[in-house]
C-alpha cells in the first residue's frame, strides 16, 4: 500500500507544519488561514482512515462554518490587545508546555504501551463499513433517534439564545 | 404502531416538556399577548409533567434502544426538576418586570433547560448525557445574562459560558477516552464491565476527566471559581434554578454513571477523589461564606458547601448514600429555591437591597417573609425538624457505614461553622434596630405563593422524611 | 478502498497547482516597474484612513451564529438523504417522521428569528 502511505505522509506533514505555523504567527488572521489548511489536511487523514463522513463534516463544519466564527471573533476584538495578550505571558507558556507534554505522553502511551490492537476487533471490513455515510445514516435514524431529536431542540435553544444575547434592539 | 404509542407514553414527561418548548415558541411568535400567556403556560406544563411523573413511578424500563430509562428514581428527578422550574416561574413573574425588560424567551429557555435536565437524568447512553448537558448549559448561559442591560449580568453570562464550555471540553475528552477503551457509549455495558475496565489506565483517566467536568457543574471545590460571580450577577430567580435544578441534574448523571462503583461491583476507585472534593468544598464553602455580606454571594458559597456534603455520599458509594443524596437534593432544591425567591422579592431594581444590612427590621416590614426566610435558613444550616437536617443525616450515616467516619465528622464540623452565617441573617432580621429609610417590600402574590409552597415542602419532608426515603430506596436496584 | 477517492484528490491537486501557476506566471512573465504611487492602496483614489482591523458590529456575528446552526442542521440531513431510500423500503412512510419532527423544530427556530427581526439590518 505505498500509495496510502505516501498520502498519509503528505497530509500528516501539511497538518504538522501548518499547525506549527499557525501558533507562531503574530497576525491572528494568518493563524486562522493556516488553521483552515490544517483542517483540510485532517480531513484528508480522516479519509485515509475510511471515515468519509467525518471527513466531509470536517470540511463543511470546521473549515467552513467554525472558521467564519473565528474570523468574526478576530474582527470583533481589538487588534492591539491581541499582541499584548501574546507577549510576556510566561505562566501561560509554561502551562501550555506542560499541557502539551501531558497530551503527548497520553497519546504515546495509547500507541506504544496500551496495545490498542489487542482490544480492537481484527475485522477491518466492519470498521470500514462503520465509517461510511450510509452506515452512519442507518445508525442515526434507527438506534440513535432520540439523541437526534434532542439535538434538534439543542439547535433551537441555540438559535433563540444567540438572538437573545446578540440582537441589538430587542423588545 | 401500538409499540410506538406505548414507547411515547413511557417517556411522556419528556414529550410534554418538548411540546411545551415548541408551543411556547409558537405562542411567542404568534401572539401579542405572549407576555401574559407564557408564564402560566409554562407553569401548566411544569406542573402537568411533574404530576404525571409522580403518578407513573411504577412504570419502569428503558426506551428507544436503551437510550433512556423511565419510571422509578428517574421520574422522581423529573418531578423534582419540573416542580423547581414551576416555582422559579412563579417567583420570576414579578421579578423580571422589576428590571424593565420582559422577554418571552425567558420562559422558552427555562422550558428548554428543564428538557436538558430531564435528558440527563434519564440518560442510559453517553450521547444522551452529553446532549442533555449541553442543552441545559446553553440555556443557563443565556438565562444568566437575561438582564441584558446590566453589566454584571453580562459578566456573569460570559464567565459562565467560558468556564462552562471548558468544563464541557473535559467531559467530551473523557467520553472519548471512555469510548476508546470500552468500545461503547452505552452506560449499561460500561457499568457491567466496570470491574475489568477499571484496570485500564486510559479508562480511569477518561472517567476522571468526565468527573472533573461534572464537578464543575455541581460547583465543587476546586472547580467552583465561577459560582460566586455567576450567582451574584445573574437574575436572582435564575441563580435559584441554576443552584438547584442544575446541581440536581449533574448529580443525577453522576449517580447513574457511578452505578458502577456501588456494591456488587469492583472497589470504588474514585473514592479518594470524591472524598477530597467533598472535604475541601464543605470547609471552603462554609468558611468563606462567613465573610460575605451580599446574600446572593453568601448563598453561592453555601451552594459550594452543600455540593461538598452531597459529594460525601458519592465517596461512600453505597445504597444508603444514593438514597441520601437524592433526598438531600430534594430538600436542598426547595429550601434554596425558597431562599432565592425571598431574595428576589426583597431585592429592589438595580441590585439594591441585596446586602445583609438591608434585611434589618424585615420582621416588622414583612413578618411572613422574614419568618419563612428564618425557616429556610434553619433548614439550610441543617437544624431539625426541617428537610435539610435529614438530608445531611442520611448522607453522614451512609459515610459512617462505608468506614468514612472522618469525612462525616468533617461534615458535622463544617455544618457547625455554617450555622454562624445562616443564623446571622435571622439575627439581622429580628434583633437589630431598623433604620428609618429602609426600602419597602412590594407585595407579590405569585412570589409569596412560590415561597410558601417551598416552605410547606421543606417542613413536610422534615417531619415525614421516611416516606420519601423509603420510596427512593424501593426503586434502587 | 482509497482508490475511489483519486478523482477528488486529482481535483484538489489540479486546483491548487493551477491557482499557484497563475500567480507564479504573472510574477514571472509580466513586466514589473513598481513605484510608490502604484503600490499605494488605491492608486487613483482616496488616501486610506486607518487600518483595516476595525472592530465590527455584533450584527455580523449574529448572522454567523445563525449560519452555524443551520450548517449543522444540514449535516444531519445529509446521511439521512443518502440512506433514505433503504429506510423507506424497510420502515415504510414512518421513516419520514423523525426527520419531519427535526426539520419542523428547526424551521420554527428560523421562523422565530425571522419574526423577531433577527435577519433585519437595523
Amino acid at each position: 500500500m505505498p500509495f496510502e502511505i505516501i498520502l498519509f505522509v503528505f497530509f500528516a506533514l501539511i497538518a504538522a507544519v501548518s499547525s506549527v505555523v499557525m501558533v507562531t504567527r503574530p497576525n491572528p488572521v494568518m493563524s486562522a488561514i493556516f488553521l483552515v489548511i490544517n483542517f483540510f489536511a485532517l480531513a484528508g487523514l480522516y479519509l485515509l482512515l475510511h471515515a468519509q463522513f467525518i471527513s466531509v463534516v470536517q470540511v463543511i463544519v470546521y473549515a467552513g462554518a467554525i472558521m467564519v466564527l473565528f474570523l468574526f471573533v478576530l474582527m470583533l476584538l481589538n487588534s492591539k490587545s491581541e499582541q499584548k495578550l501574546l507577549s510576556g505571558q510566561k505562566k501561560i507558556k509554561v502551562f501550555a508546555i506542560v499541557l502539551a507534554a501531558f497530551v503527548f505522553i497520553q497519546i504515546a502511551y495509547l500507541i506504544f504501551f496500551s496495545s490498542p490492537s489487542r482490544s480492537l476487533s481484527p475485522d477491518v471490513a466492519a470498521s470500514i463499513k462503520a465509517g461510511t455515510v450510509e452506515e452512519i445514516g442507518r445508525q442515526l435514524y434507527t438506534g440513535y433517534i432520540l439523541p437526534f431529536e434532542a439535538a434538534g431542540f439543542l439547535l433551537l435553544a441555540a438559535t433563540i439564545g444567540a438572538l437573545v444575547l446578540a440582537k441589538k434592539k430587542f423588545n | 404502531m401500538q409499540n410506538h404509542f406505548q414507547e411515547i407514553y413511557n417517556v411522556l414527561p419528556l414529550v410534554l416538556v418538548a411540546c411545551g418548548v415548541f408551543l411556547s415558541v409558537v405562542i411567542e411568535i404568534g401572539s401579542v399577548k405572549s407576555e401574559k400567556i407564557l408564564p402560566w403556560f409554562s407553569v401548566l406544563v411544569f406542573l402537568g409533567t411533574s404530576l404525571f411523573s409522580v403518578f407513573n413511578l411504577n412504570n419502569c424500563g428503558t426506551a428507544y434502544n436503551n437510550m433512556l430509562s423511565y419510571g422509578g428514581n428517574v421520574f422522581i428527578f423529573y418531578s423534582l426538576f419540573n416542580l423547581a422550574a414551576a416555582l422559579t416561574v412563579l417567583s420570576s413573574m414579578e421579578y423580571i418586570k422589576k428590571y424593565g425588560s420582559y422577554f418571552g424567551e425567558y420562559y422558552i429557555l427555562l422550558l428548554s433547560s428543564v428538557l436538558g435536565m430531564m435528558l440527563m437524568a434519564g440518560a442510559r447512553d453517553l450521547f444522551m448525557v452529553f446532549i442533555g448537558l449541553e442543552l441545559m448549559s446553553i440555556c443557563f448561559y443565556v438565562l444568566a445574562g437575561i438582564n441584558r442591560k446590566k453589566q454584571n449580568a453580562n459578566e456573569a453570562s460570559l464567565k459562565y459560558f467560558l468556564l462552562g464550555s471548558f468544563a464541557t471540553g473535559f467531559v467530551v475528552y473523557g467520553i472519548a477516552l471512555i469510548f476508546g477503551t470500552a468500545h461503547t457509549t452505552s452506560l449499561e455495558v460500561i457499568v457491567s464491565n466496570f470491574g475489568s475496565l477499571s484496570h485500564n489506565l486510559l479508562f480511569v483517566t477518561g472517567m476522571l476527566l468526565f468527573l472533573v467536568g461534572f464537578s464543575f457543574k455541581i460547583a465543587a471545590f476546586p472547580f467552583h471559581m465561577w459560582v460566586p460571580d455567576v450567582y451574584q450577577g445573574s437574575a436572582t430567580t435564575v441563580s435559584g434554578l441554576m443552584s438547584t435544578g442544575g446541581k440536581a441534574a449533574a448529580f443525577s448523571v453522576l449517580l447513574i454513571a457511578l452505578g458502577a462503583v456501588f456494591p456488587g461491583n469492583a472497589a470504588n476507585v474514585f473514592r479518594p477523589y470524591f472524598a477530597a472534593i467533598a472535604a475541601f468544598s464543605m470547609l471552603y464553602g462554609s468558611i468563606v461564606a462567613i465573610s460575605q455580606n451580599n446574600l446572593k454571594r453568601m448563598l453561592a458559597y453555601s451552594s459550594i458547601a452543600h455540593a461538598g456534603y452531597m459529594a460525601i455520599g458519592l465517596a461512600a458509594g453505597n445504597r444508603e448514600s444514593v438514597a441520601g443524596i437524592m433526598f438531600y437534593l430534594v430538600a436542598y432544591t426547595f429550601m434554596n429555591l425558597g431562599a432565592f425567591g425571598i431574595i428576589a422579592m426583597v431585592e429592589g431594581a438595580d441590585d439594591t437591597n441585596l446586602e445583609l444590612k438591608d434585611y434589618i427590621g424585615l420582621s416588622q416590614r414583612h413578618p411572613l417573609l422574614s419568618a419563612l426566610m428564618a425557616l429556610f435558613m434553619f433548614s439550610l444550616s441543617g437544624l431539625p425538624p426541617f428537610a435539610g437536617f435529614f438530608g445531611k443525616y442520611y448522607v453522614f450515616i451512609s459515610a459512617i457505614k462505608a468506614d468514612l467516619t472522618w469525612l462525616a465528622i468533617l461534615g458535622v464540623v463544617s455544618s457547625v461553622i455554617s450555622v454562624y452565617f445562616y443564623l446571622r441573617v435571622i439575627v439581622y432580621m429580628y434583633f437589630k434596630e431598623p433604620e428609618p429609610e429602609a426600602l419597602p417590600v412590594h407585595n407579590n402574590a405569585n412570589g409569596v405563593l412560590a415561597v410558601v409552597i417551598s416552605a410547606i415542602l421543606v417542613v413536610m419532608f422534615g417531619i415525614f422524611p421516611g416516606t420519601l426515603i423509603n420510596l427512593i430506596t424501593s426503586y434502587l436496584r | 478502498m482509497i482508490e475511489q477517492y483519486i478523482p477528488i484528490f486529482l481535483v484538489i491537486g489540479v486546483s491548487v497547482v493551477f491557482s499557484m501557476a497563475v500567480i507564479a506566471s504573472s510574477k514571472l512573465f509580466g513586466p514589473q516597474r513598481p513605484d510608490s504611487e502604484k503600490l499605494s492602496t488605491y492608486e487613483s483614489g482616496m488616501k486610506p484612513v486607518g487600518g483595516v482591523r476595525e472592530r465590527i458590529s455584533i450584527k455580523y456575528y449574529l448572522v454567523a451564529m445563525l449560519f452555524i446552526v443551520f450548517d449543522i442542521e444540514v449535516i444531519f440531513v445529509y446521511p439521512w438523504g443518502v440512506e433514505f431510500k433503504k429506510l423507506l423500503g424497510e420502515q415504510g412512510i414512518s421513516a419520514l417522521v423523525p426527520m419531519i419532527i427535526f426539520l419542523v423544530v428547526l424551521e420554527l427556530g428560523y421562523l422565530y428569528v425571522y419574526k423577531k427581526g433577527g435577519l433585519k439590518w437595523d
